[in-house]
């Protein structure tokens, strides 16, 4: 199992195929929850329509949990990405300014498209590819100065708090519940 | 009460065991854009594109994740085409409503954000996917607070930009 398993992680064609068809499927959850349409993520960010929550929150829960089982079991290894104040936090706050300007973001921007938003394609997409053009000019300038400030442990919350992962996911998962419980309970 | 939400959303993180177990990697999108916008550029310009620090780490070339923003197109597109939802729309109705039909203020706004939002992504290492969802469910660090950052300036934004005042 676990040696099928790293052969087909290695074999380059059929991870390009595997990565196509998962884009597929991730392209046809996004439409089917309407988080492709402008409408409804800017709903997000004005508080009035809590969709891109429902979602959001929907997958963390489903996800974490199959994820650390198959942790456990030795069939999923974890990437944790590196963060600092310079980079997550800057970048996130510029990030975030872009997606209440746009409407979309990197992935339902490429669903809109699909779906037939012409913003998305000659606006959106056009933005983003720039943007991380215009990124890649700055990155060495940035990574001397801001991008290392304030360095983050690359690490999980459980291993900053030294707990076992079950001790924060399942509060977690329960925790989602809970808000989106009470997200339907007030109507939203 | 509609549960749509609830069933994409459970998708995604199905999706999500499958992209660890059978790919060894998260689910994220912002990449693609740094190779897209790579390849591109050295089209255009040539060679000299690939000696920048930052394409000598995510190299100009298809790979898993350009492919999954490919996917994302096709899927939203047949799913779309097959619930008779597929539309060209080139001024949502939310924004027409507040700032007028025009075409050319809306596609200036968007490639605005979009700009931002190349630029915030790559800054920020990861998107709503990558850091929102993928990294999130890890339960790393950088990626919860990557995503707080998210939607406060996210909100906030969209408040000044709507002209709502809390």
């Amino acid at each position: 199992m676990k040696d099928a398993l790293k052969r087909l992680r290695r074999n380059a064609p059929v991870q390009l195929s595997l990565g196509l068809a998962m884009g597929v499927a991730f392209g046809a959850c996004l439409q089917v929850a309407g988080v492709t349409r402008y409408d409804v993520i800017i709903g997000q960010l004005l508080l009035t329509d809590f969709t891109v929550v429902k979602v959001m929150l929907t997958a963390v829960a489903v996800g974490t949990l199959g994820v650390h089982l198959m942790r456990a079991a030795g069939l999923a290894d974890l990437h944790i990405k590196p963060g600092s104040v310079g980079a997550t936090v800057v970048g996130g706050a510029i990030f975030g300014a872009g997606f209440a300007v746009l409407g979309y973001c990197p992935g339902t921007v490429a669903g809109a498209v699909g779906s037939g938003a012409l913003d998305a394609l000659v606006g959106g997409v056009t933005g983003i590819l720039i943007g991380a053009g215009i990124f890649s000019v700055l990155y060495p300038r940035l990574e001397a100065s801001v991008l290392g400030l304030g360095k983050f442990p690359t690490a999980t919350i459980p291993e900053v708090l030294h707990v076992n992962p079950r001790v924060v996911v399942v509060p977690l998962v329960l925790l989602i519940a809970a808000v989106l419980y009470a997200l339907e309970y007030l109507g939203l | 009460m509609d549960w749509t939400p609830y069933i994409a959303g459970a998708g995604i993180g199905v999706l999500s065991w499958l992209a660890f177990l059978l790919s060894d990697r998260p689910l994220g999108c912002s990449t693609a854009y740094a190779r897209a916008s790579g390849m591109i550029e050295r089209a255009v310009r040539g060679k000299a594109v690939l000696d920048r620090a930052y394409y000598k780490q995510f190299a100009p070339q298809v790979d898993w994740e350009v492919m999954l923003v490919l996917g994302i197109v096709l899927g939203a597109f047949a799913t779309a085409f097959l619930t008779g939802e597929f539309a060209l729309v080139w001024v949502p109705p939310t924004f027409e409503a507040a700032f007028g039909p025009s075409v050319p203020l809306r596609i200036a706004v968007a490639l605005a954000g979009g700009v931002l939002m190349g630029i915030g992504a790559r800054w920020a290492g990861g998107c709503t996917s990558g850091h929102g969802i993928s990294g999130t469910l890890q339960m790393a660090l950088s990626s919860w607070v990557a995503v707080v950052v998210f939607f406060t300036s996210g909100i906030l934004s969209a408040f000044l930009l709507y002209g709502v005042w809390p």
